[in-house]
Formats: structure tokens, C-alpha cells, sequence
């Protein structure tokens, strides 16, 4: 391997002092005004009040970052030209990296079984989270679509729209409860994958993504201006919320029906309710991962990411193309089928403003910014795209623009994705033995 | 006969692609299109694999009319397609790709099929965990040769394997088709620009030209031939 070398002279104790102290320095300046200075209400008048207690902290907080930053790259840098003398950056990177993630996602499931009895009392918290588990789980879902089989599809947001409305027309209708809709629901989300698969079956890239956003946009059209079925642009208000095997979560439950409160002795409190729901996604996502993560290691996962790959090549295996990308569109459009069950479940009312463009971009940038067919990077992203709009909210009118910039610096800081490695299905112990086998 | 085309025509949308080609390949041969760009060498083995399907005429295949038959149908019944630019699937794991071209019958053959591969080409053996998009142009060669062995083909194609390769990589890749045939009894259709090299490994050779076949017969006669030598192997070509 002909890598260069870069002659990176290594810093004396006292260059990384003088370093560290510039910052210092700069962090002084700058803190002088925005920390340091203080105005305080004194009896209806305004008073300049000093804090340099808290500057000193703030300053000798941004030395010792700095001197920790320096040496953490510095370090880095060391290693990582290590690695490339011994010429094999790529796997010990990569194999780190797979570790990494690994840790991570089981700190984030525990995180996520702990959030709601630790913001037990929290309600804006309980909520936001469950957002961010919609997102995750409609995120999985294009994640087939998208990320696994390479089919771009930018209308994602009509079975999230279908399984809504089927639960919501099945429950005010018919009476239907949560758990007997959500498989028929996804069911018919599903079969209008089917659908939508059919014509496109051809068409690729750029004038799939075309295609597919105008199934979207019909699909919502239809909603809004087929006003006897959906009830046209005012929606379809109380839906029944799921129950907790048969117990309601209400103050005073209907006739001859338990509340949940009452049952299990407890006073009623409407978090019950958010928590159970948020609980109820949280198990909707984790089998959904648990699936899509199957299915990737069965004969459909791999044919879906050949078709990605290469479609020619993968006629030439003899794979069937056709059943492949319907297969696709049909697993992603029930799990947007099923998250759209849950959000209509969880909101009560749902409307075609809902379901407009914006969702499909959305659930597509998550994607994409996560890395395709990267299921932690997925979470990843739902999370960051869920939570920048709401720490945006203290910027009022410059929260969509906060918004856009995190996009853009996420895409050039990270062209792939935030989790763009992909994992091989087979590690080498596996495959080491499956050969010896045959030797 | 192994391969019977029976004044096949084939269409691109309005280009008449073929018109009326005869061409036969017979058990253990191997058997070369060679002509210029656009004389319809890779349309006539895409074709045969169903796409484009043939407008007219037959194509039969071990003594079954497969004209009208889907790609993967006609894959699985023996043919095995090693497409121009290699096509390996670049983000998975060679051995992954190796897995993909086993398709999804007969599982209890893989590890027989991946061992003979991997003794064949070694180099995919030391390089399995790898991507097989970091693979240099020849290896990844080899992978989609290996790729097309894993299903068992009867008939092998081979659309311009040589196409893009460093010259040593070339004589390696012709020097595979020759052992797989002489040792593996393997049946080879192989389509090539480089007409020397192919006549040399052939048994029989047809060449095209607009669509049609112009001249056919054993692979040292082509190379004799004062046609093909003006035409394809004096340009500069040899």
C-alpha cells in the first residue's frame, strides 16, 4: 500500500498548554459579554450584575475540552496512521465501529424501556418519544423499500395514510378494536403495495420517485375530496384508543367494561394512557426491527439488496425481479400500514393533513441520513430529526431553517449516512466453516 | 444439440436488432460470437436469457422451446450468465455473491460448489469477507465467473469477459474458459471483441455483422479466413 505519510510533527506538553490557553483566552472574550454581564430586575429597574464566578468555570471548561479534544484527535490520528502502515485500516475499523454501534443500540433499547417510568410525570417527554418511535418505526419500514431493495420511493406516505384510515373507518364504523385491526390494516396496506408495485415494476430511479409521489398525492387527494368515505378534509375524529386487554384507560369507563386504573387498584391519571401507548409502539418498532433484520439474513433479505446492487446481474441468477420488488413494496407499505394503526389510535382524529408530502420526505431523509439499509442508523436519525424541530422551538421562526441546516451539515459531514457500513450477513466464523465443510 | 437458434429476430423498441440468426452450440464446445460494435453479438446472448425475448423464430435449449420463457425461468434451467462489466454486486461480500449465484435450490450442494470455486480462483478464498466492490477489475472477473458457477449452469455465457482487463488478467480469463471446459466438461458461449484470443480457445466460432451471421466454422478456419483477418484481427485488434 502506497499511503503518504503526512511528516505530523507530535505536540510538546507546552504547545498543547499554549493551545488550550488560546481558547481559554477566546472563551474569556466571548464570555465576558454573553456570561460574565447580567442584567437582574432590581425594583422595576434593570441592573447590570456580574457573574465571573460561573465565567471562571466557563472558561477553565473550555481549556480543559480543548486539551482533551486535542489529545483525543491527536491520538486518533496516531492510530488511525498506524493502521494504515499495517494496511488494515479498513477492518479494524470497521469491526470497531460494528462494536460501537452494537453497545449503543443496547443502551438505547434499555433507554428507551426506562424513559417513561423515569418521566413518568413528564407528559411533553412521554409524547416526543413516542414521536420519535413513529418515525423510527416508519423509517424501518422505508427502510425495505429504500434502503434494502434500492426502490426510491417518495409517496411512502400513503400506507402510512391507508392503515390509518382503515383503523379509523374499521373502528368507528364497525366497532373494531385496536389489536383485531392492526393486522387486517396492515394487511391492506400491504395489498396497496402490491398495487402500487405493479405499474412500476419497470421503471427505475428517477422516474420510480416520480411515479411513486404521485400514488401518494393521489391517495391524500382521494381522502380530501371523497368526502362520504373519509369524511373529506374534517377527518375522522374519536377513534377509540387501544385498550390494555380489554381494560380502558378512562376516568369512567363505559358500561360493563373495566378501567385500567381501577383494576390493578391504581388512581386514575392520564399518563397511564400515553405510557401504555408509548409502550405499545415501542413493542410495534422492536418486532418490526426484529423482522426486517430477519428477513435481511433470509434468500428475500439478500435478493432485495442484489436488486439494489444490480438488477441485471441479478436476472442473470435466475431471481425473479418481479416478485422481489413486489415483495418489497409489500413488507414496507404493512409496516407504514401499521405505524399509520397506531398513530391514528394515539391521536383520536386524523385528517388528510397528515398525510401530506412533507411525511414522505421526512421518513425518506431519515433514510437517508441514517445511511441506507442501516437500521440503527435509522433510529439515529428519526431521533435527531424529531428532537432538532423541538430544541428549534425556542428559535420560533428559525426552527425549519435550524432544521435544514442540520440536514446539510449532516449530509457533507457524512455523504453516506451517519451509519452508511453495511453489515455482512455471514461473519467469518460462519463462513469458515460452511467451506471447510466441502474441502 | 445442446442450443438450437432458429432464425431468431429480436428488437430494441424500433431497432431491429437480429434478423434471422441460426446459431447452435453442442454439448462440451465452446462456441464464439466475435464482431464489431453493434453487429448484435450481446443482444443475441440476451436474447437467448429472454431479454429482449425474440420476436420470431425459436430457441431451444436441451430439447425444450424456451423462446418465450422469463429470465429466471431459463435460468433455472441450466443457463448461467457472466454479464458484460462483470455486474458483481459491489457493497456485498464476495462471499455473498458467491451465495447470490447459488439462487435458492439445492442447498445441500453449496459447499461442494463453493469449494470447487474457491479452488479454481484461490484469490476469492483469501478475499471472501471482503467487498466485492474493492476487488480489482480481474478478480471481480473471476467472482462473476464463480457467481455464475454456484448454480450448476449446463451452458455457460460469457458476454465479453475480457472487456476492460489488464493484459495479464486477459490471458488468465481465457486460460479459465479453457480449463473449465477441458476440465469441467462445461459448455461455453462466448461472446468477445478480442477475436484472436476467442477463435484461439474455440472450438467453432460464428461472426455477426448487422444482425446477421456472416460467417461461421471451426475456430482455426475464422482464423484463416481472409475476411475475418481484414476485418478483425489486422485493425489493430489483435
Amino acid at each position: 500500500m502506497s499511503a503518504v505519510v503526512f511528516a505530523h510533527h507530535a505536540m510538546t506538553p507546552a504547545e498543547r498548554l499554549r493551545d488550550a490557553g488560546w481558547i481559554a483566552f477566546v472563551a474569556l472574550v466571548l464570555g465576558i459579554p454573553l456570561i460574565g454581564l447580567t442584567t437582574v430586575d432590581a425594583g422595576g429597574r434593570l441592573e447590570v450584575a456580574t457573574r465571573f464566578g460561573l465565567l471562571a468555570v466557563f472558561v477553565a471548561v473550555a481549556f480543559a475540552g480543548r486539551l482533551v479534544l486535542r489529545y483525543g484527535l491527536d491520538h486518533a490520528r496516531a492510530r488511525r496512521l498506524r493502521r494504515v502502515q499495517a494496511g488494515t485500516e479498513a477492518d479494524d475499523g470497521r469491526a470497531l465501529a460494528q462494536r460501537v454501534v452494537t453497545v449503543l443500540g443496547w443502551f438505547a433499547l434499555g433507554a428507551a424501556v426506562a424513559l417513561p417510568l423515569v418521566f413518568s410525570g413528564n407528559r411533553y417527554v412521554v409524547d416526543t418519544a413516542t414521536t420519535v418511535l413513529i418515525y423510527v418505526m416508519l423509517g424501518w419500514g422505508l427502510n425495505v423499500v429504500v434502503g434494502l431493495a434500492g426502490l426510491l420511493d417518495l409517496g411512502y406516505v400513503a400506507f402510512y395514510a391507508v392503515g390509518a384510515y382503515s383503523y379509523a373507518l374499521l373502528s368507528t364504523q364497525y366497532g373494531w378494536g385496536f389489536w383485531q385491526a392492526l393486522p387486517v390494516s396492515g394487511a391492506l396496506a400491504a395489498s396497496f403495495g402490491i398495487l402500487l408495485g405493479y405499474p412500476i415494476l419497470r421503471l427505475r430511479g428517477d422516474y420510480l420517485a416520480i411515479v411513486t409521489l404521485g400514488f401518494g398525492e393521489i391517495i391524500r387527494i382521494i381522502l380530501v375530496n371523497w368526502t362520504e368515505f373519509s369524511n373529506g378534509p374534517n377527518g375522522i375524529s374519536s377513534i377509540p384508543r387501544p385498550s390494555f386487554f380489554g381494560l380502558e384507560f378512562s376516568r369512567r369507563p363505559a358500561a360493563g367494561e373495566q378501567s385500567f386504573a381501577a383494576f390493578f387498584g391504581l388512581d386514575y391519571s392520564p399518563m397511564q394512557r400515553l405510557i401504555f401507548l408509548y409502550y405499545v409502539i415501542l413493542v410495534l418498532a422492536l418486532a418490526t426491527h426484529v423482522f426486517v433484520s430477519r428477513l435481511r439474513r433470509l434468500p428475500v433479505g439478500r435478493a432485495w439488496e442484489a436488486l439494489r446492487e444490480d438488477e441485471i446481474a441479478c436476472r442473470a441468477m435466475g431471481m425473479n425481479t418481479t416478485n422481489i420488488k413486489l415483495s418489497a413494496f409489500a413488507i414496507g407499505a404493512m409496516l407504514g400500514g401499521f405505524a399509520g394503526v397506531f398513530f391514528a389510535a394515539r391521536q383520536g382524529f386524523i385528517s388528510p393533513e397528515s398525510f401530506v408530502f412533507t411525511e414522505s420526505a421526512i421518513v425518506l431523509a431519515i433514510v437517508v441520513l441514517g445511511g441506507m439499509g442501516s437500521q440503527m442508523g435509522v433510529v439515529l436519525a428519526a431521533t435527531l430529526l424529531v428532537l432538532i424541530p423541538e430544541f428549534g422551538r425556542n428559535f420560533a421562526e428559525y426552527r425549519m431553517l435550524l432544521f435544514g441546516a442540520a440536514m446539510v451539515l449532516i449530509m457533507v459531514w457524512k455523504p453516506g449516512g451517519l451509519l452508511s457500513h453495511r453489515e455482512p450477513t455471514l461473519r467469518l466464523g460462519a463462513a469458515a466453516k460452511a467451506t471447510e465443510g466441502g474441502r | 444439440m445442446m442450443l438450437t437458434m432458429t432464425g431468431v429476430h429480436a428488437h430494441y423498441g424500433h431497432i431491429h436488432a437480429l434478423r434471422g440468426i441460426d446459431v447452435e452450440v453442442q454439448a462440451g464446445e465452446i462456441v464464439t460470437l466475435i464482431g464489431a460494435n453493434g453487429a448484435g453479438k450481446s443482444t443475441l446472448m440476451m436474447s437467448l436469457f429472454g431479454n429482449p425475448r425474440a420476436s420470431a423464430g425459436q430457441i431451444v435449449f436441451d430439447g425444450e422451446d424456451i423462446t418465450g420463457l422469463a429470465t429466471h425461468e431459463i435460468a433455472l434451467r441450466g443457463i448461467s450468465l457472466v454479464p458484460e462489466g462483470r455486474r458483481v454486486f459491489p457493497r456485498m461480500t464476495v462471499f455473498e455473491n458467491l451465495q447470490m449465484g447459488a439462487g435458492f435450490a439445492a442447498a445441500e450442494n453449496f459447499e461442494a460448489d463453493l469449494a470447487r470455486v474457491f479452488a479454481m480462483f484461490p484469490i476469492l478464498d483469501e478475499r471472501k469477507m471482503q467487498r466485492a466492490g474493492t476487488l480489482s477489475g480481474g478478480e471481480q472477473q473471476m467472482l462473476a465467473i464463480g457467481r455464475a458457477l454456484m448454480s450448476r449452469p449446463k451452458l455457460l455465457l460469457l458476454d465479453e469477459p475480457s472487456l476492460g482487463l489488464a493484459p495479464i488478467y486477459i490471458r488468465r480469463i481465457f486460460q479459465i474458459v479453457r480449463e473449465l471446459n477441458r476440465d469441467h466438461g462445461m459448455t461455453i458461449l462466448l461472446v468477445e471483441q478480442n477475436a484472436n484470443q476467442a477463435l484461439k480457445v474455440a472450438h467453432r466460432g460464428y461472426v455477426l455483422q448487422h444482425g446477421g451471421v456472416t460467417l461461421a466454422g471451426s475456430g482455426e478456419e475464422l482464423l484463416a479466413s481472409p475476411e475475418v483477418r481484414a476485418a478483425y484481427l489486422e485493425g489493430g485488434h489483435g
